[in-house]
């Protein structure tokens, strides 16, 4: 009897109590962001969908089509070629092709470019109901940013 | 240990019926399918169906390079990457003799110690959902965004982090990470305290949970249960003691250990184990040398040597091992991942025998479950 009500007693207490809770955290401020009319800006190592990187001093992508970064990708989402032009030491890339329904941002590509030449992009809020959207072209992507 | 009595005897009517749990149901987080033999409200007998997000992951060890492979080992549990990749990084480590820098195997126990805060975070949050009670879920992920936020800004990535690297860790870590980290063990302990007000205390949770479930400790060593299932059965096992790896031997903490076995003891294994891995966390702050955080001499080209390769770590649902069986290739011959999940569910036929259907649950959900942990 007397260990029945002690139950009771004690059972109440620990309603009232996170009860208690309940209304210290009613009055906090919001922790949540009201995205789409807000956005998180994505820290700097974020990682979004590769890009190709741009020299500032010929304005033109760095990549060399070196192959590097298609042979280190565990999926296989890359395609790259180039072409050697007269007078120049390497390559030019003329064709970056990144498949992105098969990428898992894994890094692997970023970390193998001996020169930097790809990076990722901030981009985090995409999503299509076609697959062939995300068959990238990067350098098309690349002077279409410059025009 | 003799268990308390499961459950009253069902009347035998003897006329049982099939009831499907999942693989789409709320409380198998996932796509987990029970086969339910039901009679009335008690269990007779539960066949958990596995395979439903099999992703070939140790079939895929098998032809690509331990590079390659690197970024699978945090999506297995995706709840608990860092400790995934350790066991894999450490495998190879071992295999060819590196050396990691202390301060990058600092940063990787102060990491994967978040990553088990958080991992327990989401089960606390989920398991009392299963239970009916839906506030505590915001609570804690209140508190497991602070861990992801901080995570995000080093390793750039929320759960599949991959932050791991042969010989040492991706980037160094940098004063705001550690400023926030700080911040976060300040902030931890009080809401540990609001958790324990507002659940553990709570009439309702006790009586649902007191009693309900309990596991023999015969049974988990049966079926290889591990991690926090075992510790709540009553015995201290954890790899971080009994197979130190990393600097885990230089910490001071303790493995929180309840002889009770039922699901109330691993409520509190957990529960504590949050404290204890703030205290580690405090420690590896405290004492964080400095220097590189990657080995010098990585080849470029990893050959392991041939040989079987092994390293276990204590992942936040309990032992994952990963065996490395080289035949000299670039390419391991055989990646065989010991998943912590697999045995713990395999213990839930024996020990649902005779339960009540809402106690099934809360046991299901004391077990802590990652559905691809298990289908691998
Ligand atoms: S991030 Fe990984 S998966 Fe994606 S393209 Fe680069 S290497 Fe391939
Ligand atoms: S992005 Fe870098 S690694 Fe890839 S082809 Fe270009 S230069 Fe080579």
């Amino acid at each position: 009897m007397r260990a029945t009500l002690r139950e009771i007693v004690l059972g109440c207490r620990s309603l009232l109590v996170g009860m208690r809770v309940t209304m210290v955290e009613f009055f906090k401020p919001v922790v949540t962001v009201p995205y789409p009319h807000e956005a998180l800006r994505m820290p700097e190592r974020y990682r979004g969908p590769i890009e190709l990187v741009r020299d500032p001093a010929t304005g033109r992508a760095i990549c060399y089509a070196c192959q590097l970064c298609a042979r280190a990708c565990p999926s296989g989402c890359i395609t790259v070629e180039g072409v050697k032009r007269e007078g120049e030491r390497r390559k030019r890339v003329t064709q970056y092709q990144l498949d992105f329904s098969l990428c898992s941002l894994c890094g692997a590509c970023v970390e193998a470019c001996p020169d930097a030449a790809i990076r990722f992009s901030k981009r985090y809020n995409w999503a299509t109901p076609h697959k062939e959207e995300f068959l990238l072209d990067l350098v098309r992507q690349l002077e279409q940013e410059s025009r | 240990m003799t268990p308390p009595p499961a459950t009253v005897q069902a009347p035998g009517s003897g006329e049982t019926f099939l009831l499907n749990l999942g693989p789409q149901h709320p409380a198998t987080h996932g796509v987990l399918r029970l086969k339910l033999t039901m009679d009335g409200e008690y269990i007779t007998r539960a066949e958990p169906v596995c395979g439903y997000v099999h992703r070939m992951h140790e079939k895929m060890g098998e032809n690509r390079k331990y590079a390659q492979f690197l970024p699978n080992t945090s999506r297995i549990d995706y709840l608990s990457a860092m400790h995934y990749t350790h066991a894999f990084v450490g495998a190879v480590e071992r295999a060819l003799g590196l050396a990691v820098p202390p301060r990058a195997e600092y940063i990787r126990v102060i990491t994967s110690e978040l990553n088990r805060i958080s991992s327990h975070l989401v089960w606390f949050g989920a398991f009392l959902l299963d239970l009916g009670g839906f506030t505590p879920l915001l609570y804690a992920f209140d508190d497991r965004e602070q861990i992801l936020d901080l995570l995000e800004a080093i390793t750039g990535s929320r759960l599949t982090y991959c932050y791991y690297r042969f010989g040492g860790v991706c980037h160094d870590i940098d004063n705001a990470f550690l400023e926030g980290t700080r911040a976060f063990v300040a902030r931890m302990r009080p809401r540990l305290r609001l958790y324990h007000e507002l659940v553990t205390d709570n009439i309702i949770l006790r009586n649902r949970l007191i009693g309900i479930g309990p596991i023999p400790l015969e049974l988990c060593r049966r079926y290889g249960a591990t991690g926090p299932v075992i510790r709540g059965s009553g015995a201290a096992y954890d790899v971080r003691k009994t197979e130190p790896y990393s600097v885990y031997p230089q910490f001071d903490f303790d493995v929180p250990v309840y002889p009770e076995g039922d699901s109330m003891a691993r409520y509190r294994v957990r529960m504590d184990e949050i404290e204890q891995s703030l205290r580690i966390v405090e420690q590896a702050l405290e004492r964080l040398p400095s220097g590189p955080v990657r080995a010098e001499g990585v080849p470029r080209v990893l050959k392991l040597p041939a040989g079987e390769f092994c390293c276990a770590v204590e992942a936040a649902r309990g032992r994952f091992a990963v065996r490395i069986v080289s035949d000299r290739r670039e390419i391991p011959w055989r990646v065989k991942l010991r998943t912590p999940s697999f045995s713990n569910l395999s213990l839930f036929e024996e020990a649902s025998r005779g339960m009540m259907l809402p106690d099934a649950i809360a046991l299901l959900g004391s077990l802590d479950l990652v559905i691809p942990d298990i289908d691998r």
